[in-house]
């Protein structure tokens, strides 16, 4: 992905622009530049492409390569450019078209093959509505007959859409698109009107609280680091996200990247910090080369470096790829991983906000955290702290996936319950039945219909038995088994856990044999086997305690909260697994065997051809069986079957 | 050129070289060899002056870095939440029981080799995989096999 | 004692920047440890120690948290007892338990916290535990299934001998101890002072047994079992035997090997005296013509080993006379069996040493004569406390006896070998009287500051002046080298001990559980040397006896030939 500003209007950005981003008055030349790089006026089409990690698996580079060899072809003058995600997952890859006089309009699952027929009728005026979703509001262009405004769809109007109102609108590799609409003016204004105390003061009143799960006072702790003689700070951006199905800060950073760079700016300069170091997985290559090509083009045009902006404070941004390990989103951990050690949390106090990287003074945020920022310090304390509730404030990201009908990724205020995530998410997939809601990742809890009226809050949830987690949200159909689920966690965690102290270590181990002890089939069909496995249960819930009271960090101190919560909201499912051996998702393996029905079986071949381990044998036309032993359970044969004929006990 | 040069031609890259520069080193040098290896492990021991033994103690605690070189095709499998509601147990089981290859693992004659990771950033197409950086969507044993089936034929 | 807490709703004082374990324990409550070691930092990684902290949300670890003024604290309320015995119990349900079969059967940490912590009911049915026994290094044997991941070794091996074999590999549920690429022992930097094994709360590390061996010579009749015990030994074992600690039981030790069943026993200290002669000529002739100055102490093994891993440039540098385990060795089987007209090969030739580095010190083939080693078999401490119960010998019902003869009669300073300090000493005693025939005093020795960290001194002696340096133990030698080396003071002589303290707090050494008992071991050898006569060993008339009798003069041509040796670079992963 090229870069989308070239070196003339870079120079005139930091020329004309940069020195002059507090007043916010602009001369005609640099308006009318700001008009054209907001798209406001076009002269030939503009097509906008959503390229993001996520519609990059849905085909979206051969849905741009499709449209430059139809531009090529057709000998269509148009720009095209990349944009980022407007949280519509499931309907990517999106592309928009904006041609002169008319909205941008929005085109969902344009895949090559499509790309000809749409771009045929758009170019000319015309619009296939069923592709189309949404057009742009707009006061000088017209709209397009039929299409909803962008506002107007209930995915939208929903949300309360502060940090991602650029998100899919803006080309995340523009920094001059970004001060166009209005970015790093809240840096220009915080280095002239605010000293480092003034910031602190500001985010103290917003009443921000951290958005990476602990959801601890933004503020509180800058000013604990500030309140340390030292001449070195340092701010880290944390983000190495890896809850398993949590995405929203690499979202966030892949669609607006120039929006956590002036955070991280924001923030350094209001913690003092001599260096602002970016910690972020080395796999999500997508989001490394955006965060570094943002913070590229603000050297470049002289918003971070020596003296930003005239004010005598310097910064420098690095960028530090993490080599992957769950632990290190835990603060300490981190730090010793950018230390370049085996990233083993330590003991606490001393905080990292006074004895962090290198021994001094480093304040840990999270992406979406930081993102906040620039809309505090633009908007004010008291325009920030009227969204939401009294304990939290603002809005939150999530990212809804799982049996979601349609995954995606929003931003609500506080307060909204709990049922908002379910509604934007479209309800459950395919029409079937709610199960719950997981918030939240491998410590995160499972959230039942009765409950979904809880309000999104710091506060609250937690006095419901409920954690609010990072952001990730999973929608659970009745076809997921509590009992995997939480032996899939258990799993990750036991994987995931440094290994330092006892209670994590070889109490996740522990909970993780006794979960799959209860999935499996028993050796022995003796009586006081069923008792052994319930015995088994009974431990795991001393062993949660423990693990919450002893552990080191907060990774081990949270981890048996999805198992305490389940073992309360779905104890059926356990005790049926425990006693009656039967796991009504079908899901644990060892607990299902599947067999045909002799009456039924046609004798079609289609299940044996299609089992992946040849275990099932028989005679066309005659009917089939299927080896015990040889079958892995995957339910293959089942779906495979047009008559119905495969069972399983 | 080999190895070492290889190994050394990296380090030559970095002005200061302490503990602070080890990961970066040790994944430029993976993302050049493939794998880590004992040698690289000693020569960057010795520049670095770092005792081996942390230097391995550091690399076996990421994901990222392996020991054991990559096979031809590189099977990057995700387990995060949402793959796994989906189905990604199957695939892993299918893999498992087919290839006789587990997380970490490459197959005898070197074709393939699987990274069970969590979470690509894809949830809504799982269960995803990516195969040398080309990615397959709604994969389930049937479609592994087809396309595992197609990539022994090439 | 300026602040005040409540522990158990009794009010106790406490230091201020004291961590709450200190308080407790200077109060007399004792909390369980298990990764807490002392003069290293906390790492908090067992959570054993953890209290009830009245306003805190969690449990916290004693040995990490600084107490504050008005602290509450509940050190076995039923949470904090409930957390600690479901850790035990965690560690039990992936720990075998041989421990009828394990080697630190009654020795054990983990033993006594579990018996300690009353848990008498298998919660997790028995698992059978595939880690391989790792057999390779002839001091130390290594059994991944009992490690409990304490980290001790590592930090031991790490933060005080500055060798780093340890490390922890992979994470989480799959996490162990491991050297570099997972490789055997003896592939790995270790130089076999057993620390670790030391520190090890369990049968995960133990030195390598040379036991059988010696009961096998004991009861065959064709050979002539011999025995030599190291200087430190007499001082650290009373404890074993139910005396008061730092007892010197030298003498009722040879009662009780001659009793075991071998025919001569002798005292290593002669040898050190010897070694002592032989390193002053050394000094002397590199002094005289300026070459491989200074001279490093070549006594500890593992010192020497460390030296040909990481400086192999410095090899020439150390001191080319045996240490007084082969010159005893090497004496016993050249001299000794021909005075006495016995076939070397008949001799079996043990010595007990408090070190685990000289089990793999006797089987350098640097070290032989005519193809047979000097010592065949060293014995730790601990084996020797071992046999001595073995044999059924009651230590405190027996007579006292003398050592054999020709190696009967030692100096003073010959004991110092065992004490950090102690080599450096007895040779510049030997060098000042073999320049000056007289006696070196303390008056005559001035401190010399160097480097903190590191001792020395300097005399004068026939217009030449001498500075000796002692490393205490190898922490931060890879700094303090450089600076000795190529500082401003030009030493002569570097006695370097890898453990702390010397060969008294050696790895083969009794376990003990408070450096006090190291401390009290030091002081029975110094008080030792005050006490005797015959303070240099240039001075021992047996020692001049040996040299008109057998080895002619000192640096001479027998010298060479037995008391000399060679070392080299050797290639292992650093």
């Amino acid at each position: 992905m090229a870069r989308c500003d070239s070196k003339a209007e870079l120079a005139f950005i930091k020329d004309a622009v940069v020195p002059n981003l507090h007043y916010g008055v602009w001369p005609t030349e640099v308006s009318d530049k700001f008009s054209a790089l907001r798209h406001e006026r076009v002269r030939q089409p503009v097509i906008y492409v959503g390229v993001t990690t996520s519609s990059i698996v849905a085909g979206a580079l051969k849905t741009k390569m499709a449209i430059e060899q139809y531009l090529d072809d057709y000998a269509v003058d148009a720009d095209v450019i990349c944009v980022g995600s407007h949280g519509l997952c499931s309907l990517e890859p999106i592309v928009e078209v904006q041609i002169p006089g008319k909205t941008r309009v929005a085109f969902t699952n344009v895949t090559p093959d499509r790309v000809n027929s749409i771009l045929d009728g758009v170019l000319n005026g015309f619009i296939q509505p069923e592709y189309a979703i949404f057009q742009y509001h707009s006061e000088i262009h017209e709209p397009w007959h039929g299409i909803p405004f962008k506002n107007e769809l209930p995915f939208f109007k929903r949300q309360n859409r502060l940090l991602l109102k650029n998100a899919g609108i803006l080309c995340p590799d523009s920094i001059a698109e970004y001060i166009a609409y209005g970015g790093y003016s809240a840096l220009a204004k915080a280095i002239r009107e605010y000293t480092f105390d003034d910031i602190c003061r500001i985010v103290e009143e917003s009443g921000l609280r951290g958005r990476g799960g602990g959801a601890f006072h933004t503020g509180a702790k800058w000013r604990k680091a500030l309140q340390v003689a030292t001449s070195d700070r340092y701010l880290i951006c944390n983000a190495d996200e890896s809850d398993p199905g949590g995405f929203m800060d690499r979202l966030l950073i892949e669609s607006d990247p120039h929006k956590v760079v002036e955070g991280i700016i924001l923030s350094s300069y209001a913690v003092s910090a001599s260096k602002a170091l970016i910690y972020i997985r080395d796999r999500y290559k997508v989001s490394i080369q955006r965060i570094q090509n943002a913070i590229e083009q603000a050297y470049e045009v002289g918003l971070l470096g020596y003296d930003i902006l005239g004010s005598g404070y310097s910064l420098d941004v690095e960028v530090h790829k993490g080599p992957g390990a769950y632990v290190c989103g835990e603060e300490t951990a981190l730090i010793k991983s950018l230390e370049g050690k085996r990233g083993m949390p330590t003991i606490k106090p001393p905080y990292p906000a006074e004895f962090g990287l290198n021994g001094k003074p480093t304040v840990i945020n999270n992406v979406e955290t930081l993102a906040n920022i620039p809309e505090i310090i633009s908007n004010g304390p008291q325009w920030f702290a009227a969204f939401g509730t009294e304990g939290s404030k603002g809005t939150k990201i999530f990212s809804i996936n799982g049996h979601a009908s349609q995954t995606c990724w929003v931003e609500l205020t506080f307060g909204e319950p709990l049922a908002t995530l379910l509604d934007l998410a479209g309800g459950v997939k395919d029409g079937r039945t709610f199960k719950a809601l997981h918030l939240g990742g491998p410590s995160g809890v499972s959230v039942t219909a009765d409950e979904l009226d809880a309000p999104i809050d710091f506060d609250e949830l937690p006095r419901r038995g409920i954690s609010l987690g990072s952001g990730g949200v999973q929608v659970l159909d009745n076809t997921v088994c509590m009992v995997d689920l939480v032996k899939y966690f258990m799993h990750f965690i036991r994987n995931e856990s440094c290994g330092k102290c006892i209670p994590c270590r070889e109490g996740s181990n522990r909970m993780y044999q006794i979960l799959d002890n209860i999935s499996k089939r028993p050796v022995s069909n003796e009586g006081h086997n069923t008792l052994e496995r319930f015995k088994g249960v009974i431990q795991l819930e001393t062993l949660a305690e423990v693990m919450r009271d002893t552990s080191l960090c907060g990774l081990g101190q949270t981890a048996p909260k999805p198992i305490l919560k389940a073992l309360k909201s779905f104890r059926d499912e356990f005790e049926e697994h425990i006693f009656d051996r039967k796991c009504r998702a079908s899901v644990c393996r060892d607990l299902r065997t599947f067999y045909i029905d002799i009456e039924r079986c046609k004798g079609c071949t289609a299940c044996a051809k299609k089992c992946p381990t040849q275990a099932i044998y028989g005679t066309p036309r005659s009917s089939y069986f299927i080896v015990e032993e040889r079958c892995i359970g995957c339910g293959i044969c089942q779906d495979t079957c047009k008559f119905g004929a495969v069972f399983f006990k | 050129m080999s190895k070492a040069e290889k190994i050394e031609e990296i380090l030559e890259r970095y002005s200061y070289l302490d503990s602070k520069s080890l990961i970066p080193i040790l994944q430029d040098i993976q993302s050049e060899l493939g794998s880590l290896n004992e040698e690289a492990i000693v020569l960057v021991g010795q520049r670095l002056n770092l005792p081996t033994s942390k230097i391995y103690g550091l690399a076996t605690f990421y994901n990222q870095f392996k020991f054991e070189p990559k096979g031809k095709n590189h099977i990057c499998l995700c387990n995060g939440t949402s793959c796994r509601l989906k189905g990604a147990k199957w695939n892993m089981v299918y893999l498992e029981e087919n290839l006789k290859l587990k997380n970490g693992q490459t197959t005898r004659n070197g074709q393939f080799s699987l990274e069970v990771v969590t979470c690509m950033g894809a949830c809504d197409h799982g269960p995803v995989i990516s195969i040398n950086e080309e990615y397959y969507r709604e994969v389930d044993p049937e479609k592994l096999k087809h396309i595992i089936n197609d990539l022994t034929q090439e | 004692m300026n602040i005040t807490i409540e522990v158990n709703n009794r009010t106790i004082q406490a230091h201020k920047g004291d961590t709450i374990l200190e308080a407790l324990n200077r109060n007399g409550i004792r909390v369980p440890t298990l990764c807490n070691m002392t003069n290293l930092t906390p790492s908090g990684a067992c959570r054993l120690c953890v209290v009830e902290v009245e306003g805190r949300d969690t449990l916290v670890t004693s040995c990490s948290h600084i107490v504050e003024n008005g602290m509450r604290v509940m050190t076995h309320s039923p949470r904090v007892v409930r957390a600690r015995k479901t850790l035990v119990e965690l560690l039990l349900a992936n720990h075998p338990d041989d421990c009828l079969y394990c080697e630190r059967n009654g020795f054990c940490e983990l033993q006594d916290l579990a018996a300690e912590l009353h848990i008498r009911e298998r919660k997790v049915l028995r698992k059978s535990f595939t880690q391989k026994l790792d057999l390779s290094s002839p001091s130390i044997v290594r059994d991944p299934a009992k490690c409990i991941l304490c980290g001790r070794c590592i930090r031991v091996c790490d933060e005080v001998q500055s060798v780093s074999t340890f490390e922890f590999v992979n994470r989480g549920c799959n996490m162990y101890v491991g050297t570099t690429m997972s490789r055997d022992l003896n592939f790995s930097s270790c130089i076999g002072c057993g620390q670790c094994v030391l520190v090890c709360p369990t049968g995960a590390l133990h030195e390598r047994q040379n036991f059988a061996e010696v009961m096998d010579a004991l009861s065959n009749p064709d050979l002539i079992p011999v025995v030599q015990i190291a200087p430190s030994i007499s001082v650290s074992v009373a404890t074993e035997f139910g005396l008061k600690a730092s007892k010197d039981v030298n003498k009722l030790l040879y009662n009780a090997l001659r009793k075991i069943g071998f025919k001569y026993v002798f005292d290593t200290a002669v040898a050190a005296d010897i070694a002592a002669v032989e390193m002053a000529a050394e000094l002397i002739a590199r002094k005289g013509n300026g070459n491989n100055l200074p001279m490093f102490s070549s006594c500890c093994p593992a010192w020497v080993k460390f030296v040909e891993q990481w400086y192999p440039d410095y090899i020439p540098a150390l001191s080319a006379v045996k240490s007084p385990q082969q010159v005893m060795g090497s004496l016993i089987r050249n001299y000794f069996a021909a005075e006495n007209e016995i076939n070397l090969s008949k001799i079996f030739s043990v010595s007990v040493m408090p070190c685990l580095a000289k089990k793999f010190e006797a089987q350098r083939e640097e070290m032989t004569t005519r193809g047979l080693s000097d010592v065949d078999t060293v014995l730790s401490t601990r084996e020797l406390v071992r046999l001595i119960k073995l044999y059924g010998i009651d230590i405190q019902g027996i007579e006292p006896q003398h050592p054999d003869k020709p190696f009967n009669i030692r100096s003073s300073s010959g004991k110092l070998f065992g004490i950090s300090g102690g080599s450096a000493e007895a040779l510049a005693r030997v060098v000042y009287h073999k320049l000056t025939s007289k006696e070196l005093n303390d008056s005559k020795i001035t401190e010399v500051k160097i480097i903190s960290g590191v001792k020395a001194f300097s005399f004068n002696a026939a217009g030449q002046t001498f500075t000796f340096a002692v490393v205490n133990g190898l922490k931060n030698i890879h700094s303090i080298l450089p600076v000795l080396m190529e500082g401003d003071v030009k030493l002569d002589y570097i006695e370097v001990m890898a453990c702390p303290g010397g060969c008294v707090n050696g790895g083969g050494q009794p376990y003990v559980h408070e450096d006090k008992y190291v401390k009290l071991r030091t002081k029975a050898i110094i008080e030792i040397d005050e006490a005797e006569g015959i303070k240099c060993a240039a001075r021992n008339p047996l020692v001049k006896a040996i040299y008109d009798d057998f080895l002619g003069e000192t640096g001479g041509e027998k010298s060479k030939k037995f008391l000399y040796t060679r070392y080299s670079k050797r290639e292992v992963l650093l």
